[in-house]
């Protein structure tokens, strides 16, 4: 049984999704058998998110609105945890201080 | 022979120059493509294990920029086309070079900083595999040694041992790379912007990254200058350093603020906000580089730091450009460009651009504690025609339901008929008193030319006088007055400037601690 899902999700990290970025969330993705696929626009154009030289060549700041497609059995869990991840910050700002 | 850079860095390096640019060895092709591919990979692996080793003992930052490198080596997107080049004959030195010059040229061509910095890393990585596959396991940089070169690769950076001194001279190379940043927080002198390449680069040499500045084959009287500097330099971070964490205060007990300049938004990452009062002084013309910024590039640029400043002061200046500082497209070539159209002057004849500035001003002010200033402010219509803009586009702002807010609006004090008839801007916000324009205003001395340097102090009477009549005039009105030139980070300039009634300095980063530690010593 294969599965097809597709989301989108707000880049609100300081920088958008880059190499640090990029590093933790093609980690992520490799955790899943589905191919997953991530846009900066609904039409396009796709790349790996499994690959990083790919994901790096999105090119996607802070403030795009990225999305993220997958397909397989898993696809569904697939995006639920990538977005988490991006809604994290990827885990980066723990250690910062933010006025409200 | 002395050649000028830009301080990336600040300290003293005296050591054996290392040409970080030496030719690389000279790959032997195999026989067929299956060996070649067999290299490739060897080359690829040997790369990526010894970046796995380094990451063991690296910082935190450190570990985040070489894993990345290990992602990307690790990636088959980044070798396929190398690969399927070497499958059509190629040896895999070419192959490799030829797939990751493309990359390289990607990042290169990208409209954001970031990318177009990435490039450095992308060369990092090529160099690193075509180094493995040539089996010349670098010769390190001998101990302490001043490496120069075009770029530094930040590999390279890791793995050299810095513990017994050493420091870097770049021809190329950007205050904002990812070198830069390492290089600042272990405390290694670095200069980039190298003024003429080096003649030659074997012998002993000189760095002075406090000033800027590196000296090949020094004579003896320079080298005993030099080591004087450099004493004075560590005796004084040293002593600095103990008071970096603690407010300013004088042996007397006044208290004075002390907070920073900044020029790019990166700089506050290096910045521990805890230990300046916010931010005395934001220039944004590195925003007008090669392109003018849209409004969304400077709303992201003010927001960072104004939630990095939490709720301490952060203070933009409205772009400063013309006088030395030239931007394509947007400033007029001049016979005379410091007495030209430059800062507000430059602003109210492009309004085009200007209001751009001021709405993504507005829209960053809800993110933080933010004050605006207008640069070059000679007369008061000149404010109050900027302030009526701002009013201007709060209207329109708040028409299409955008989140908003007002800043106090201030001057900069640098020309001498503000400095001289204070009473006309007794309607300011503020006062930041900018000594290195009122300095070369009133003496006459273009700050870039040499041979009037020596007229150029802010500790001449006259230019004394000024500043503690502004700032007289702004405590009987109760207009806060800070100054936010040089002068402010110079300890010999810091005593005359607390007399003059200034309680509130912002220096560049790299002199806080020396600005603190220098206000401790005055008896006021």
């Amino acid at each position: 049984m294969s599965a097809a899902a597709e989301a989108t999700v707000l880049i609100t990290h300081d920088v958008g999704l880059h190499a640090r970025p990029s590093v933790k969330f093609t980690k992520l993705a490799k955790t899943f058998a589905a191919d997953v696929e991530i846009a900066l626009a609904a039409n396009g154009p796709w790349f790996d998110a499994k690959s990083i030289v790919k994901v790096m060549a999105a090119k996607a700041p802070k403030g795009t609105v990225l999305h993220i497609r997958a397909r397989g059995d898993d696809a569904n869990d697939a995006i639920r945890a990538l977005i988490e991840l991006v809604r994290r910050d990827f885990d980066e700002n723990a250690g910062h201080v933010r006025s409200a | 022979m002395r050649i000028e850079g830009v301080p990336a860095s600040a300290g003293y390096a005296e050591g054996p120059l290392f040409d970080l640019d030496r030719p690389p060895a000279v790959y032997a092709g195999k026989a067929t493509a299956a060996e070649e591919k067999t290299s490739l990979e060897a080359a690829i692996g040997k790369a990526v294990s010894r970046l796995a080793t380094i990451v063991e003992t690296a910082d935190s930052d450190a570990a985040g920029i070489l894993e990345f490198h290990i992602a990307m080596l690790e990636d088959d997107a980044l070798s396929g086309p190398a690969f399927a080049s070497i499958a059509s004959g190629r040896t895999a030195d070419a192959a490799w070079r030829q797939a990751l010059d493309a990359e390289i040229a990607g990042y290169e061509a990208s409209d954001q900083d970031y990318f177009r910095a990435r490039a450095t890393d992308l060369r990092d990585i090529r160099d690193q595999v075509l180094r493995a596959l040539t089996e010349d396991d670098d010769p390190a940089a001998p101990s302490g040694a001043i490496l120069c070169g075009e770029d530094i690769a930040p590999t390279r950076f890791l793995e050299t041992d810095w513990s017994h001194g050493g420091g870097i001279a770049l021809k190329a190379g950007s205050t904002a790379s990812h070198v830069a940043m390492l290089a600042r927080s272990r405390g290694v002198p670095m200069i980039v912007g190298l003024r003429e390449p080096p003649a030659k680069l074997a012998g002993m040499a000189l760095l002075d990254a406090e000033h800027g500045s590196i000296v090949l084959a020094p004579s003896p009287a320079e080298i005993g200058s030099f080591r004087q500097s450099a004493a004075s330099f560590a005796a004084r971070q040293g002593k600095a350093r103990t008071f970096l964490a603690r407010p300013a205060v004088t042996r007397a007990g006044t208290a004075v603020r002390v907070q920073v300049n900044i020029a790019d938004p990166s700089d506050v990452d290096a910045i521990d906000i805890a230990t300046c009062d916010g931010v005395g002084l934001m220039r944004t013309e590195f925003l007008f580089g090669k392109t003018l910024p849209d409004e969304e590039t400077q709303y992201r640029a003010y927001r960072k730091v104004l939630e990095w400043a939490a709720e301490k002061p952060v203070t933009i200046r409205t772009v400063d450009a013309g006088g030395d500082k030239p931007v394509p497209g947007f400033t007029v070539e001049e016979g005379n460009p410091f007495l030209g159209l430059r800062g507000i002057r430059l602003s109210l004849a492009r309004l085009d651009i200007f209001r751009v500035q001021i709405r993504a001003l507005l829209r960053a002010a809800p993110h933080g504690n933010l004050r605006v200033m207008f640069p070059m402010i000679a007369m008061a219509e000149e404010y109050e025609r900027a302030a009526s803009l701002f009013a201007e586009e709060q209207a329109e702002l708040a028409a299409r339901g955008a989140a908003q807010q007002m800043p106090p609006l201030g001057i900069m004090v640098e020309v001498p008929s503000v400095a001289i008839a204070p009473e006309a801007f007794a309607g300011v916000a503020f006062f930041s008193i900018g000594s290195n324009d009122l300095t070369q205003y009133v003496m006459a001395a273009a700050r870039d030319n040499a041979a009037v340097a020596h007229l150029n102090s802010v500790r001449h009477p006259a230019v004394l006088r000024l500043i503690g009549s502004v700032t007289a005039f702004g405590r009987e009105n109760g207009i806060p007055v800070s100054l936010c030139g040089d002068a402010g980070g110079d300890p010999a300039s810091i005593p005359a400037l607390i007399e003059a009634g200034l309680r509130d300095l912002s220096v560049a980063p790299a002199q806080l601690a020396m600005a603190k530690a220098a206000i401790s010593d005055v008896s006021i």
